[in-house]
């Protein structure tokens, strides 16, 4: 059974949502991280949360990008462990160079708050082996800063490596200009590095997992992982 | 001996600048339609201790990279002032 481990930085508020989903809703082994533990308790799958870590100072991400457990989770990814970083977590991953690119401003400069829909690239990576690639998959965004964007080159290789995630899309699966919410380059929600081991997205799937708040479609997401992800 | 950087974090020409923009769209409203192409970045002040100015160029230099500018999307330049 995998341990997966969260991380709280001070100003994360998505931590209890995570924990909450993979521990009593998915009923699995879950331990609580410290941003300045230098321990990931033997857990093999690490999740930075969604929030605001030490307040957004300077730029998204990048003063949590330095926590002392940064250094073990940049150590852990680099020797093929998962990681996973949700929003705020997939700013910091960009800050620490885990994934490619950044995430600017929305292009709106507005915080947006509501359900978008995304569709998964391909059905090549941990987190999208069970999601049906036509499907369109509703899930909250929550962001000030989830424009993404790579240069050139970069866009060039994640796409011929299949390091997109998923994109923005309409309730259809349409991918259009329409159904972005926040100017990311070519619709991209989420990327994934070239070992294929460390996942970053803007949507919050932790917020759409259980039954009881009526939607599910981010409950494919954990399901894939859970299916394929050995230790 | 005592520095002070002054340092410009911009976003780079190619980004498109949300804030910049607005402002820029402001300025009609202020009948200074003249005005185009505002841009906004961050000014960065510090102090450093260093042996010589190479020392401290260089040491202001590590801490844009690393920190203080993500040049995936900022520039950044800086003067340093001997204090």
């Amino acid at each position: 059974m995998l341990k997966f481990g969260v991380v709280t930085f001070p100003g994360s508020n998505c931590d209890e949502d995570m924990i909450y989903v993979l521990g009593t809703v998915l009923g699995q082994k879950v331990e609580s991280l410290w941003h300045k533990d230098r321990d990931l308790k033997g857990c093999d799958f690490i999740v930075l949360p969604g929030g605001f870590s030490y307040g957004d100072y300077l730029r998204s991400g990048a003063i949590a990008r330095f926590s002392p457990i940064m250094e073990e989770v940049v150590k852990h990814a680099n020797k093929g462990g998962y990681v996973m970083g949700i929003c705020n977590g997939f700013q910091i991953l960009c800050e620490a160079g885990l994934v490619p690119g950044a995430l600017l401003h929305n292009n709106t400069q507005k915080f947006i708050c509501k359900n978008v829909h995304i569709k998964a690239d391909n059905n090549n990576t941990l987190i999208t082996s069970a999601v049906d690639t036509n499907k369109a998959l509703k899930i909250p965004i929550a962001h000030g800063e989830g424009r993404y964007y790579a240069d050139e080159a970069t866009l060039k290789s994640i796409q011929d490596n299949g390091q997109v995630l998923f994109r923005y899309c309409d309730q259809n699966g349409n991918i259009t200009e329409d159904s972005n919410p926040n100017g990311s380059i070519l619709n991209i929600a989420g990327v994934t590095n070239a070992g294929k081991n460390v996942f970053g997205m803007m949507p919050h799937p932790e917020r759409a997992a259980d039954e009881h708040l009526n939607n599910t479609d981010g409950k494919f997401l954990f399901d894939s992982i859970l299916s394929l992800a050995r230790v | 001996m005592k520095f002070r950087a002054e340092i410009n974090v911009m976003p780079l020409k190619a980004l498109l600048d949300p804030q910049g923009k607005a402002v820029t769209n402001s300025m009609k409203n202020l009948s200074l339609s003249e005005i185009t192409n505002v841009r906004i970045g961050k000014h960065i002040s510090l102090e450093i201790d260093a042996e010589n100015k190479e020392t401290a160029k260089a040491k202001t230099e590590e801490a844009c990279k690393k920190l203080l500018a993500n040049q995936i999307m900022e520039s950044f330049e800086f003067e340093l002032f001997e204090e």
